[in-house]
């Protein structure tokens, strides 16, 4: 569509001078009224596309063109700088026999339940908050989004402070109720806690923003008539609240399952000298820090590739299986 | 009129957009050769030179080489393309290399990676010094420029520091266990073999000051021991072989022994832990490679000046240096041949000392009384210079290989980390190092 506006108007320096490719698509050289009209109508069916066009040649440049490429990497054995070799789905096949993917592959979900799940409870508990009427809501809601703004290797920095075994101030907490010496890094269920705490720390205000701007949409006349009904806070939260805003939960979610699937700063920082690995024994090694392991510490472009692309199927079939459960969802309130 | 006009604009916005894109997608690849042909000897020409971390040499915080090379041939200016991170400049360099563009004219090569630098595909691309006037392998420590060899005998690069390893102790601690505090009487604890500095370690531990390990890592001994042994992880013929290696066996059992009688401090090297243990007062000894000195003394903080001292090791090891070469694509190879000579003859080797300790690999430098003499206000009184010097002499030719880091960065975080910090059994720990290695390597 681009090109063909482009030829047009390259064509056609100035209107006064009849041109040729315009007359040869037109197959009549007609009044300069003809013209125009055509170009009239060139114009509104074809500059919509020329406005969208650098974004999706960008797109295509930036986007699809990698994601292609990657695509065509995971069928070959490749390292940086030399020819790739044809290897066809062994890269998968390694993947599907490795237990390090696996691990990363386990890591990588229960890592995502740990922080999305609480991540949203506190988020939708803190915007139904926020919806009251109190003092100083406006700084409340700044305040919330506050972590969202600190860079991740900012806030993984003090996270590894307040989770050091010997000197962090969590430890030092815990040693006043009597829970012992909690290895933060080295054992995997704290670590991932540890890990998966960043996570919630950033983003639980920015959902509960997003939940807010839904539920101020909620028309109070739902509220008012809950109440002459007689139903407590609670009731109408339940009742009223959350089926009102269901849309915008299932949008959280599946932005927060993407997030969590790509899951690859605060583990990397976390870890230190073993991020890469995800800690001594992989123990919270996730699918991106295994593909970065592979392609940027082994230098196996063509798995890493194949990384990649399994991260994307496991994501289309999650968003598959998303959208199912909305349409049944949407089905059930609409009978 | 008005709608062609509108159409153009659009027109011109996607062209924009075009251009915006591909100005990005080539933004990247420069050009980093100089315009200048032909090499008269007096024409004007810039030499760039790749490097790493801090090599010493520049005008800024080093010892101002380039600026004194410049006085000596006016014609030449140096510039230097600084990486911090030398995994990174690796990396890039192998793709320079491969693509055989974007070289400099002098290439810095880590000894992580020499041995991936001289297999035939990168090695053909550099220089043979053996050919460059002037050049005598035999002016360096034997071991230096074999690493820099290739199978067929190329020598594709000139060798520029060592790290030769010895024992940084604590006075205090040792005192306070029971053990001599003496340089001299500490390094005969544990003269000639790596057991007996395990074994002076367990007599420590039973007398130690609360809360102190006899050494800071695991991972820190075993590669201590490791790099005195003649067999490390590859052989001859350049063949990983670590799962057979004695050395590697020597070295790994004596670490596990070390974890077992919880004589290591259970840290990770280079970890903030590790750094602030030293301030903490976590450990007795490190063994520590003459670049670590500065770090031993700023972590340590002024209020332990005094505590620490450095004994000769019980085998001398090498951790650590660096080497130039010359990639044959430069357009003034001749000029950086010179260049690299001039950088790592005695005299120059011996400024880069003075100025960051870097323990010279050429021998004359080495032998130069300034290294010899050279002692650190935090070690008072040690001959830090000359014990450094002697251990470098000491050391044995080991073969190395492409994969050695690799395999080294497994074995130490992966394998002795966990026994350490999780009480993994020692064949569990080496099954999981089995495992890595093969996932990381293949085969």
């Amino acid at each position: 569509m681009a090109t063909s506006v482009r030829a047009t108007s390259d064509g056609s320096p100035r209107p006064s001078r009849t041109d040729p490719s315009t007359n040869r698509k037109s197959g009549d050289p007609g009044p300069p009224g003809g013209w125009r009209a055509k170009a009239y109508r060139l114009d509104t069916k074809a500059s919509p596309y020329a406005y969208i066009a650098p974004f999706f040649l960008c797109f295509a440049a930036f986007g699809l063109f990698p994601l292609i490429y990657t695509g065509w990497l995971s069928f070959h054995q490749v390292e940086l700088g030399t020819h790739a070799k044809w290897v066809g789905l062994q890269n998968y096949t390694d993947l599907w026999n490795n237990s390090f993917f696996w691990t990363a592959l386990r890591n990588t979900f229960t890592l995502g339940v740990i922080s999305t799940v609480p991540q949203l409870a506190m988020a939708i508990g803190l915007a139904h908050l926020l919806n009251y009427h109190m003092r100083a809501r406006g700084f409340f809601r700044v305040a919330i989004l506050a972590p969202y703004a600190t860079s991740i290797a900012a806030a993984t920095l003090v996270f590894i402070q307040l989770f050091n075994p010997d000197y962090g101030l969590i430890n030092q907490l815990l040693g006043h109720v009597g829970i012992g010496n909690v290895q933060w890094s080295s054992s995997k269920w704290p670590a991932q806690i540890a890990i998966s705490s960043i996570v919630t720390w950033r983003w639980t205000g920015y959902n509960a923003l997003i939940y807010l701007a839904a539920m101020q949409a909620v028309p109070g006349d739902l509220y008012e008539a809950a109440a002459l009904d007689g139903a407590s806070r609670w009731r109408q939260f339940i009742s009223v609240t959350v089926p009102s805003i269901r849309p915008t939960i299932f949008f959280t979610i599946i932005v927060s399952t993407i997030g969590a699937t790509q899951l690859f700063g605060e583990p990397l920082i976390f870890g230190g000298n073993v991020g890469v690995s995800g800690g001594s024994d992989h123990q919270y090694q996730t699918l991106s820090l295994y593909m970065y392991d592979k392609g940027w510490q082994v230098g196996e472009l063509g798995q890493a590739s194949a990384v990649a692309w399994v991260m994307l199927l496991i994501l289309l079939l999650i968003g598959a299986v998303q959208l199912l459960v909305l349409r049944s969802n949407r089905r059930k309130l609409g009978s | 009129m008005r709608t062609s006009g509108r159409t153009r604009k659009a027109a011109v916005i996607a062209v924009a957009g075009l251009a915006a894109c591909a100005t990005l997608i080539t933004g990247c690849s420069s050009n980093s050769k100089d315009d200048s042909k032909g090499s008269s000897s007096n024409e004007k020409i810039t030499l760039r030179i790749g490097d790493y971390g801090a090599f010493g040499y520049d005008d800024k915080t080093g010892a101002k080489l380039f600026a004194e090379y410049h006085k000596l041939h006016p014609n030449i200016t140096i510039k230097e393309d600084n990486v911090s991170d030398s995994q990174v400049y690796w990396n890039s360099l192998k793709l320079h290399l491969n693509q055989n563009s974007g070289l400099d004219d002098i290439q810095a090569i880590e000894i992580g990676f020499v041995a991936n630098a001289t297999q035939p595909q990168y090695a053909n691309k550099f220089v043979d010094f053996k050919s460059v006037k002037g050049f005598n392998a035999s002016d360096w420590l034997d071991y230096k420029e074999k690493e820099a060899t290739t199978t067929d005998g190329k020598i594709i690069g000139v060798g520029t520091d060592v790290g030769p390893t010895a024992i940084c102790y604590r006075k205090d601690m040792f005192k306070a266990a029971g053990l001599p505090t003496d340089r001299n009487a500490v390094a005969a604890l544990w003269a000639g073999d790596w057991q007996k500095f395990v074994d002076t370690g367990k007599k420590f531990q039973a007398q130690a000051p609360k809360g102190v390990a006899f050494t800071d890592s695991a991972g820190g001994l075993f590669n201590a021991v490791l790099s005195s042994q003649t067999t490390q992880y590859t052989d001859p013929s350049g063949k990983l072989v670590y799962d057979s290696s004695p050395g590697v066996q020597t070295a790994w059992n004596l670490s596990a022994e070390a974890v077992q009688d919880g004589l290591t401090a259970k840290l990770q090297q280079f970890d903030t832990s590790w750094t602030s243990a030293f301030k903490t007062n976590k450990f007795a000894t490190v063994a520590c490679p003459s670049w670590m000195i500065g770090q031993v003394a700023s972590d340590s903080g002024a209020a332990n000046k005094g505590n620490w001292d450095i004994a000769a090791p019980p085998q001398a090891g090498n951790w650590g240096g660096s080497f130039l070469g010359v990639p044959k694509s430069g357009k003034h190879t001749a000029e950086a041949e010179a260049l690299a000579q001039w950088l790592t003859a005695p005299a120059q080797e011996v400024k880069v000392f003075q100025k960051f300790g870097n323990i010279p690999s050429v021998k004359a430098g080495l032998d130069d009384p300034a290294v010899a003499n050279t002692t650190n206000d935090f070690f008072p009184g040690t001959p830090v210079g000359k014990i450094f010097s002697d251990t470098a002499h000491n050391i044995q030719p080991a073969p190395i290989g492409p994969n050695d880091s690799t395999v080294k960065d497994i074995i130490t975080k992966n394998g002795l980390l966990l026994m350490e910090q999780k009480g993994t059994s020692k064949d569990a720990a080496w099954k999981k190092v089995q495992a890595t290695v093969k996932d990381q390597l293949g085969g």
